[in-house]
């Protein structure tokens, strides 16, 4: 996307200028954790882009009832590539992107430990995502069935089997993933030795920024849940092309060994991308509201518990499965304990702005309704965590409505605050206020309009999923109100290009700290020299920089 | 190697859990009890090869070179011998007892644990071939034990993999 406008590395300063094809060269080749992680977050906005106009697409469908913009079938597809692109190919790159940007940085590395299985990592991904896509292209397969997959994004079996979905389509949605997930697998080996191996003098673990724990504990659940996903994937390959019979159920297989499967890894997936969420909203709002983060210690225990929690709670996607009662019941607790560590970090982050002095740039705003938008969320989720409630919505757009909150309202908005705050880091360049206020309240605003609505849609029975709707079941003016909400969002995204362009063009020079932050990110240079720090930086408090901006008054006579 | 070897757990215990999940609920075809016996031979061999890769890798790190290759080709030897086992097994179940991957679910959870079992057997032997032809010709000395040392990890871990798969197939599972 933008990536040949951004400056080059201090090496080759002075040099003659370079070809395009020798610049193409330095990225496709490159294994340096900044460079990769820029390739990571560029792949994942082009993809949010195709994510999000997809979206789109099956808004402008249900805008009226019975609108035949989009046949079922396209219907169907659409749900499945717009579910599996943003989980697999937005949310997990630019995790991982923002994380191999920052990590190396925050805990004064010069890379991380493998920075060829760092590279390896990013380009497994990036073809791991086009070969998804190809599906569009090849999935006719031998049969001429089928283009793109259209089994949901968690491809419920039996609907995966051969008999139901022919053609090679769901192959490509199995093999993309697969290929995916082992760079995921890598990126997150890699953080994991990179945090404990490569950290700085004086930065021990309770002095690490609490991003850097957190995509530790991401870092962990990777682990845990992409091998079953794995595993489960190639048993599902096995039933497709070698006859095996674990899906099948006319041999006496299990569908729902499926969807017990799918959601053991499903659901810890869902905290390793919105775990990252918390980690920059932890990073940005101490540093707008000029104050320390709000118990650091119980934050990093909060953090390792709803990971530890995560991976026994997969089956309340499955309540309307007819579970047994003892086990119904020990989802519903499980759940429920979720709300506890995930509530103390909400009243840390509150904690944290309570007494603060505020700068609401636009990476705070961000942050802001982040706090407000990720409590509704949680909200729903305690409501849809009791079985009797779910077993009335379970698959009704109130859940739509949940999960969007939490993954756009937490995680897209931390993002955007993510990109706001540490764009200057990576290019040297402000993003202008102006249109970044423009995109937050565009974007804002219109979020609001499409999934606030989308929790009465659910309430009055619309099931998700569905092409379209009934004129005479009062939903059309509430579908109405949904897709006008993303035009609001459609140009708040607008504004959000406008501003990267009209940065890399024209922006402000940033300087080392424009912030004037905490972390050690923001000692180097902007962006970063190749070799991240001259000499390896010695650190003596959880705010290194304050330590070094206040002499008279250094945080570690206080901790 | 250590995360890696934890992910690799995981994958193995998803397995290992479909396995036991479907535990006599083959419609038809031949049980487990019928057809399998332990694999004691087998079990040895891979057993025996986990001391026998520990002694090669004390004495790579002493620089005990001709003790190094003595141990480590028996541990190569030990782990063919395992695979080949598992080959005469196999063969026996597929000709003799009809049994394939789409006869039953038995033979669907059975092939692919087994089978990925194996298959990490295989990578194993492959890796400490390539490492003894590395010291064959002279190119490996004590500075490389660290990094031999994780091919260890490795194969113990397949070792590990190993008791749970013959707990879980050849005593629960009949």
């Amino acid at each position: 996307m933008s990536n040949a406008d951004l400056p080059l590395d201090a090496s080759v300063e002075g040099a003659p200028p370079i070809s395009w094809t020798d610049h193409l060269h330095g990225w496709v080749a490159t294994v340096d954790h900044k460079r990769l992680g820029v390739l990571y977050v560029a792949s994942g906005l082009v993809f949010l882009l195709v994510g999000g106009t997809q979206a789109s697409m099956m808004r402008m469908q249900l805008f009226f009832a019975g609108n035949d913009l989009l046949s079922p079938e396209v219907f169907n597809r659409f749900f499945t590539v717009h579910g599996t692109t943003m989980v697999f190919f937005v949310g997990m790159p630019i995790i991982i992107g923002i994380a191999n940007y920052l990590l190396p940085l925050m805990i004064g590395a010069r890379d991380m430990a493998f920075p060829r299985l760092n590279a390896w990592g990013f380009w497994m991904f990036l073809f791991g995502a086009l070969l998804f896509y190809f599906s569009y292209l090849g999935a006719d397969g031998l049969y001429g069935a089928g283009t793109a997959p259209d089994v949901g994004w968690f491809a419920y079996s039996p609907l995966t089997g051969k008999a139901f979905s022919r053609g090679n389509s769901t192959d490509y949605w199995v093999l993309g993933i697969l290929i995916a997930g082992f760079g995921s697998i890598s990126a997150a080996i890699n953080m994991i030795a990179t945090t404990l191996t490569l950290r700085c003098r004086g930065m021990t673990l309770s002095r690490m920024p609490l991003f850097v724990w957190m995509m530790l504990v991401v870092s962990w659940l990777i682990l845990v849940a992409m091998g079953p996903l794995t595993a489960a994937q190639v048993m599902l390959l096995f039933d497709r092309f070698l006859g095996a019979h674990f899906f099948d159920t006319q041999a006496g297989g299990d569908a729902v060994l499926w969807q017990h499967f799918f959601w053991f890894f499903g659901h810890p997936e869902v905290y390793i991308l919105i775990i990252p969420g918390f980690a920059y909203a932890s990073e940005i709002i101490p540093v707008f509201s000029r104050k320390v983060i709000f118990g650091y210690p119980v934050m990093v225990a909060a953090t390792c518990a709803i990971g530890l929690l995560s991976l026994g709670v997969w089956a309340h996607h499955m309540f309307v499965v007819g579970l047994s009662k003892g086990v119904t019941t020990w989802f519903v607790v499980a759940t429920m304990l979720v709300g506890v560590p995930t509530g103390i970090k909400i009243f840390n982050w509150i904690g944290t702005i309570y007494g603060g002095k505020l700068h609401f740039r636009v990476p705070m705003l961000f942050c802001t309704a982040f706090l407000f938008q990720f409590l509704i969320a949680g909200l729903t989720g305690i409501m849809l965590a009791a079985a009797p409630f779910d077993w009335q919505l379970s698959d009704s757009y109130f859940v739509v409505a949940h999960f969007h909150y939490v993954l756009i309202g937490g995680l897209v908005f931390t993002i955007f605050a993510a990109i706001y705050y540490w764009f200057p880091k990576v290019t040297g360049r402000m993003l202008s206020e102006r249109l970044g206020r423009w995109h937050f309240w565009l974007f804002v605003v219109g979020f609001q309009m499409t999934f606030t609505t989308m929790h009465a849609q659910g309430l009055l029975g619309m099931p998700r999923r569905i092409y379209t709707y009934a004129a005479d079941r009062d939903w059309e003016i509430w579908n109405q109100i949904t897709t006008a909400g993303v035009l609001f969002q459609a140009l708040g995204v607008l504004f959000f290009l406008a501003a990267i362009v009209h940065a890399l063009r024209r922006g402000a020079p940033a300087g080392d700290d424009p912030w004037n932050a905490w972390t050690l990110e923001w000692s180097t240079s902007s962006p970063p020299p190749e070799y991240n720090f001259g000499e390896e930086p010695e650190v003596k408090s959880r705010r290194p920089l304050w330590d070094l901006k206040h002499p008279d008054d250094p945080d570690w006579r206080h901790e | 190697m250590a995360c890696l070897i934890f992910t690799e757990s995981a994958f193995f215990s998803i397995f290992l859990v479909a396995y036991l999940f479907y535990t006599g609920k083959s419609a038809a075809g031949p049980q487990p009890a019928e057809v399998l016996d332990l694999p004691v031979l087998a079990t040895i061999c891979l057993l025996s090869s986990s001391g026998t890769i520990a002694v090669a890798l004390r004495a790579l790190a002493a620089d005990r070179m001709a003790r190094f290759l003595v141990a480590f080709g028996i541990t190569i030897a030990l782990g063919l011998a395992f695979l080949g086992f598992t080959a005469q097994e196999w063969q026996r179940l597929i000709y003799v007892d009809g049994l394939t991957l789409r006869t039953n679910l038995f033979g669907t959870t059975f092939y692919s644990l087994v089978g990925f079992h194996a298959a990490h057997v295989l990578l194993g032997v492959l890796m400490m071939t390539t490492v003894a032809i590395l010291a064959l010709s002279g190119r490996l000395s004590s500075a490389h034990a660290p990094r031999v040392e994780l091919v260890g990890w490795y194969w113990h871990f397949v070792d590990v993999v190993w008791l749970a798969v013959l707990t879980v197939v050849y005593v629960l599972g009949r």
